[in-house]
């Protein structure tokens, strides 16, 4: 096998975890801060392609289907919360996991019902199509954009995070509520806000990934498992972890793809046990 | 649970629910063997009634390791299928006799229970969902990339049943009423399974840890064998529903083993009620009993059944027969 050949898939690798960075970065910033595991993370993620598609097509150009999709998805994720899922607080902590279950069961259905139940295809933007010489092989345009847009929100998200008072409210309202609810903050706004970022983040996912494969109503499903995947291994509610874990889980799908592509998928999970034998609260977690 | 105006004066007819509730928890399982005989004769199809002897059993099954240890599983699929699966290749490629293939399923099945067990119960509180929906995923990627075994995405198919022999009697296996009262006395043996556990000490065990984890350590309990004992039992319990479904259809579905037929267990449960011995047989049946109505007026019937499922945990979280025995019986 030649450098070239891997040093390739090495890239591939970090387009796809990119995704799963982004995807599993959402899920985790919803638990670390309301404590509650979205099993419907995958069908917004699908949500979040088709409204970009919609978008996209009503406008002629990708550029506001990435731009206003996250956002539309977003402030339905916290007409979600509001709604839905603040009755549930303070009862079990299985409660929200079964209802956003269902609810992915509504959305997915749904999309059927709008869309239809066959795939379609979502064209790469005219702009982003081509490959470019990377000295090693051609890659293309559109992955090297993808990884860019990644870098880039996750910059944001930690100037964001670390930086500005909101930042601070939310991670002091991570560590504790009650004394958030003391000091004069009004917390149930951060959770609206901090669950319609994580969905935004699954739906400006689900956007970006849509060029590399096709769109239909199930591609949630394997999301959802993989974004499980990455936050298990990296830590649940550590955003370093999901960033590097995602990476990691990419890379590693990639390189087996390389070598044995019917392991490809299975090797993930694989991944996940050996994760959870060595350290069961996953690399970045800490332990309950 | 009684009410004030209860507490003043207990008059005869309303200390009668309560009554009716020990004599329902004394006779269980008569009472739930009464219940399947006539099943069949209740529902307006005798395939339906298969299904809900089918899932009734996996949701009992499911139900001892959600509604009594307090482990919500989104990973049983995989038992369910494993079950079918062994079954229907060691009846279509091996030549084994049906009830060996049966037992085969349900070895097999428990067997993967305690592996994917003794992982997932080494996590915490919400992981402990999300490790078991991964280990389960596995297994689906797995059988979808053996074809040569599992018949990858096309489904396994191939191992008819027609006839069984029983003690020197041959039974037509192809005719449905036979084929439910063959299949109910797997059901029946499953139920007597899970009373029995439920009442021994183990189940007094499980229940203790589900109330307070920390409190049943403190007590001496093994916390870890404990759980795993029961995901395993669980899981068993399960793969004999998964070997039952593949005497009746036929033909095992790859979907058998996706997470979203682990979520149709949870659903079921958590709609007949997941805290109560007759709760997961009475959400299975009306489950099927909404897909059968619901799919004929529309092929969206999905939309329907996860959005009573959501108003179902908001609002009425201890699912029907829950409900019914903490508001009416009580």
């Amino acid at each position: 096998m030649d450098t070239e050949l891997i040093l390739m898939q090495l890239f591939s690798g970090v387009a796809l975890g990119a995704i799963l960075v982004i995807t599993a970065l959402g899920l985790s910033i919803i638990f670390g801060m309301l404590g509650v595991v979205n099993f419907a993370h995958g069908a917004l993620f699908m949500v979040g392609a088709y409204a970009g598609l919609w978008v996209a097509s009503l406008t002629g150009s990708f550029w506001w289907g990435l731009l206003v999709a996250p956002i539309m998805i977003g402030v339905f994720g916290m007409a979600i919360e509001y709604v839905l899922i603040r009755p549930l607080y303070g009862r079990s902590i299985d409660d929200p996991l079964l209802l956003t279950f269902g609810l992915s069961y509504v959305l997915v259905e749904g999309v059927r019902i709008v869309f239809g139940s066959d795939g379609i295809p979502f064209p790469t933007p005219s702009s982003l199509t081509g490959v470019v010489d990377l000295g090693v092989g051609f890659f293309p345009i559109y992955r090297i954009f993808v990884v860019g847009v990644v870098f880039l929100v996750v910059v944001l998200l930690w100037l964001g995070l670390e930086k500005t008072k909101f930042g601070l409210i939310v991670r002091a309202g991570a560590r504790d509520p009650t004394m958030m609810k003391v000091l004069g903050v009004d917390i149930s706004k951060v959770w609206l806000l901090v669950f319609g970022l994580g969905v935004g983040l699954a739906s400006l996912g689900g956007v970006l990934s849509g060029p590399m494969r096709s769109v239909n109503p199930e591609m949630g499903a394997l999301v959802l498992a993989e974004a499980f995947v990455v936050t298990v291994i990296g830590g649940l509610g550590s955003l370093v972890g999901s960033i590097i874990a995602g990476l990691l889980v990419g890379v590693v799908i990639s390189m087996t793809a390389l070598f044995a592509p019917e392991m490809a998928t299975i090797v993930m999970f694989a991944l996940m046990a050996i994760v959870l034998l060595i350290r069961p609260q996953g690399l970045f977690g800490k332990l309950a | 649970m009684t009410s004030p105006a209860l507490a003043v004066s207990p008059s005869a007819s309303a200390r009668k629910p309560a009554r009716f509730r020990s004599l329902v928890t004394k006779y269980r399982v008569p009472l739930s063997i009464l219940a399947l005989c006539l099943l069949p004769w209740l529902l307006p199809s005798k395939a339906l009634a298969v299904n809900v002897l089918i899932y009734g059993t996996v949701a009992v099954g499911y139900n001892l390791l959600f509604g009594y240890t307090g482990l919500l599983s989104f990973g049983h699929a995989a038992f369910v299928g494993t079950g079918a699966y062994i079954t229907g290749i060691a009846i279509g490629q091996f030549g084994v006799p049906w009830y060996l293939a049966v037992l085969m399923g349900v070895i097999g099945g428990a067997l993967l229970a305690f592996v994917m067990g003794a992982l997932s119960t080494r996590t915490r509180g919400i992981y402990f969902s999300m490790v078991t929906l991964a280990l389960a995923q596995l297994v689906y990627y797995v059988a979808l990339q053996t074809p040569s075994w599992t018949g990858g995405e096309n489904g396994l198919r191939g191992f008819t049943v027609n006839k069984i022999n029983l003690f020197g009697f041959e039974i037509n296996f192809l005719d449905p009423v036979n084929k439910y009262y063959v299949l109910m006395v797997f059901a029946a043996l499953a139920l007597w399974l899970v009373s029995r556990i439920l009442n021994s000490p183990f189940g007094a065990a499980i229940e203790a840890i589900r109330e307070n984890e920390r409190r049943a350590r403190t007590c001496g309990y093994n916390v870890e064998r404990t759980k795993l004992l029961s995901f395993t039992l669980s899981g068993t319990i399960c793969a004999l529903g998964g070997t039952m479904s593949a005497l009746h259809l036929a033909f095992v579905p790859l979907d058998s083993l996706h997470y979203l037929s682990s979520g149709m267990i949870v659903m079921m449960t958590l709609l007949g009620g997941a805290s109560s011995f007759f709760g997961p047989f009475i959400g299975a049946l009306v489950f099927l009993v909404m897909e059968d109505v619901f799919s004929l007026w529309t092929s969206h019937w999905q939309i329907i059944v996860g959005s009573i499922f959501v108003l179902f945990v908001l609002f009425l979280p201890k699912g029907i027969w829950g409900t019914f025995l903490t508001k009416v019986m009580r």
